[in-house]
């Protein structure tokens, strides 16, 4: 996938540095609840489910499968008019949170519920690394 | 306190819709408010109270008290609700809250946006995809339809729901607009031409996405006790009732049912009917497949059981459950938050008994569903033509 520079480059925030950082080394970091164990993602000042702010930041496996996914024919802007036709899809992380992806690796057709996937990175910026899934 | 037998709408307007060349948003806006003052016969000074979202095209810091300047009203009760699809039952909601604790006595609510004439399609397509979260979602480059599109996709997969299930829906709102002279797309379809239409995402065509629109709405709400005294026959508010679960679609509880069952549970508990109780609903479709989760959500057929619900013409005119007999957002038009005003607005005419060709026989009860962002803010309004 080209990596056009008018695509929605992310602005890491307070809150999301700690992602975006692990992300230009190659590690997919969530947030875990040191008062719960509970796992999350977006990133948030407390925990989702206790409402704890004991948050800490941990490396995920990377590993996830497909919950759902789209083939996108017609781009969403023309920054994206060379990757048509390009997979967005949820996976769902084995650590138990939902992220927004796409699907790069293999053909849009191969692409299916349930199958198993890993994290791969894509440098956009000198900052901004973003993580996309691949078949495991 | 239930809100239960409380307000009527007394006063219904649509302004032309499609493209709508030569009117601003404003201009909808107003020209809509004016036709719905007409129909209640009411002069602008009669409104004390003014509810709008603001204009996607044409927006203003304090959008109703623009909308009032303009108009030159001055009511005691004025207030912009977001926009999105979702937020005009909530505006209904809102009204009747307003009508009900005194803060005003007769609500104005009015919307309308420009999307062709006020903005290029090209322009309107991708600044709707500003809905995505910024760092999380936006980068993976999902237009809206995409968005809409992984829903059906884990319906698909869960409960096996085919396209030409989804198909359905679409013929079923173009065979209703091709009986209303005011719909934007008129011509009838069948299933063989929604799934011969463009692939946009897969498994959505074209022909399972709803329209660019230009147009506005706009109906006044009064309480049961004033609404006696108006020219057409008063339309009471039986139940509503919102759910709302989250603004990103990655951070929603479910892929394949919604808040629809919360809002949709707690409108028939406050109206006391239930779902055999509705002789046709007008449901937010915005895209084919959320019309079968909403059906679902609702109580009109078990989970799961959506596509096959919708197949045989059960929610034609003269089926089980017509839905969308204005044509809905796939036929009639969709202007973006305007989008639910023309269902409540359809609504109130098939139960003043209005609708000539398309007239539900004994319309007595209408449920009314509005869905905004990616299914993640519903409202459910119940309309009765007597108090119950
Ligand atoms: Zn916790």
């Amino acid at each position: 996938m080209a990596t056009g520079s008018d695509k929605p480059i992310p602005t890491a925030t307070f809150e999301t540095r700690p992602y975006w950082e692990g992300c230009k080394r190659r590690e997919l970091r969530i947030q875990r609840c040191a008062a719960c164990g509970h796992n999350q993602f977006f990133p948030r000042l407390y925990c989702t489910r206790c409402f704890s702010d004991r948050i800490e930041w941990i490396k995920a496996s990377g590993r996830a499968t497909v919950s759902t996914f789209t083939i996108v024919r017609r781009p969403v802007s023309p920054a994206f008019a060379d990757d048509v036709p390009y997979v967005v899809a949820l996976v769902k992380l084995d650590e138990g949170p939902t992220m927004m992806t796409n699907i790069v690796g293999c053909a849009p057709e191969q692409v299916a519920i349930g199958m198993a996937v890993r994290v791969t990175f894509e440098d956009w910026s000198e900052e901004i690394a973003i993580p996309k899934f691949e078949p495991a | 306190m239930s809100l239960k037998n409380q307000v009527a709408i007394v006063g219904v307007g649509d302004t032309k819709v499609g493209v709508v060349p030569g009117m601003s948003a404003t201009q909808l806006y107003v020209q809509a408010a004016k036709l719905a003052l007409d129909d209640a016969g009411l002069t602008k000074n009669d409104i004390d109270g003014l509810i709008t979202s603001n204009s996607f095209v044409e927006p203003y810091m304090y959008h109703a008290e623009m909308i009032a300047e303009y108009m030159q009203i001055f009511p005691r009760y004025c207030i912009t609700v977001p926009t999105g699809g979702g937020t005009t039952g909530a505006a209904l909601h809102h009204a009747a809250s307003a009508i009900v604790t005194g803060m005003a006595d007769t609500v104005l609510v009015t919307k309308a946006d420009s999307q062709i004439t006020g903005m290029s399609r090209a322009k309107a397509i991708e600044a709707m995809a500003t809905a995505g979260h910024a760092q999380f979602e936006r980068p993976y480059g999902l237009p809206i339809p995409g968005y809409y599109a992984l829903l059906a996709r884990a319906h698909e997969h869960a409960y096996g729901t085919t396209a030409e299930q989804r198909a359905a829906v679409a013929v079923a709102c173009r065979k209703h607009a091709s009986m209303n002279p005011a719909a934007q797309m008129r011509d009838p379809i069948t299933i063989d031409d929604v799934l011969k239409s463009r692939m946009i995402c897969d498994p959505l065509h074209l022909l399972d996405c709803s329209l660019v629109s230009d147009g506005g709405a706009a109906f006044i709400l009064t309480s049961a006790e004033r609404a006696r005294d108006f020219p057409k026959k008063p339309v009471y508010l039986l139940g509503v009732g919102e759910g709302h679960t989250h603004e990103h679609v990655s951070q929603a509880l479910s892929l394949t049912s919604s808040a629809a069952r919360e809002a949709g549970e707690r409108a028939y508990k406050m109206a006391g009917l239930g779902p055999q109780d509705i002789d046709f609903a007008e449901l937010y479709d915005c895209f084919t497949p959320v019309v079968i989760i909403e059906l679902e959500d609702l109580g009109f057929c078990p989970k799961g059981e959506g596509g096959r619900f919708v197949e045989g013409g059960r929610i034609e005119l003269g089926g089980e459950l017509p839905i969308n007999t204005h044509g809905g957002l796939l036929s009639h038009c969709h202007p973006g938050q305007p989008g639910s005003m023309f269902a409540i607005t359809e609504a109130v005419r098939q139960l003043r008994g209005e609708c000539g060709q398309r007239q539900v026989r004994d319309a007595r009860t209408a449920l009314v569903h509005c869905q905004g962002g990616i299914m993640s803010t519903h409202c459910t309004l119940i309309f009765g033509a007597e108090q119950i």
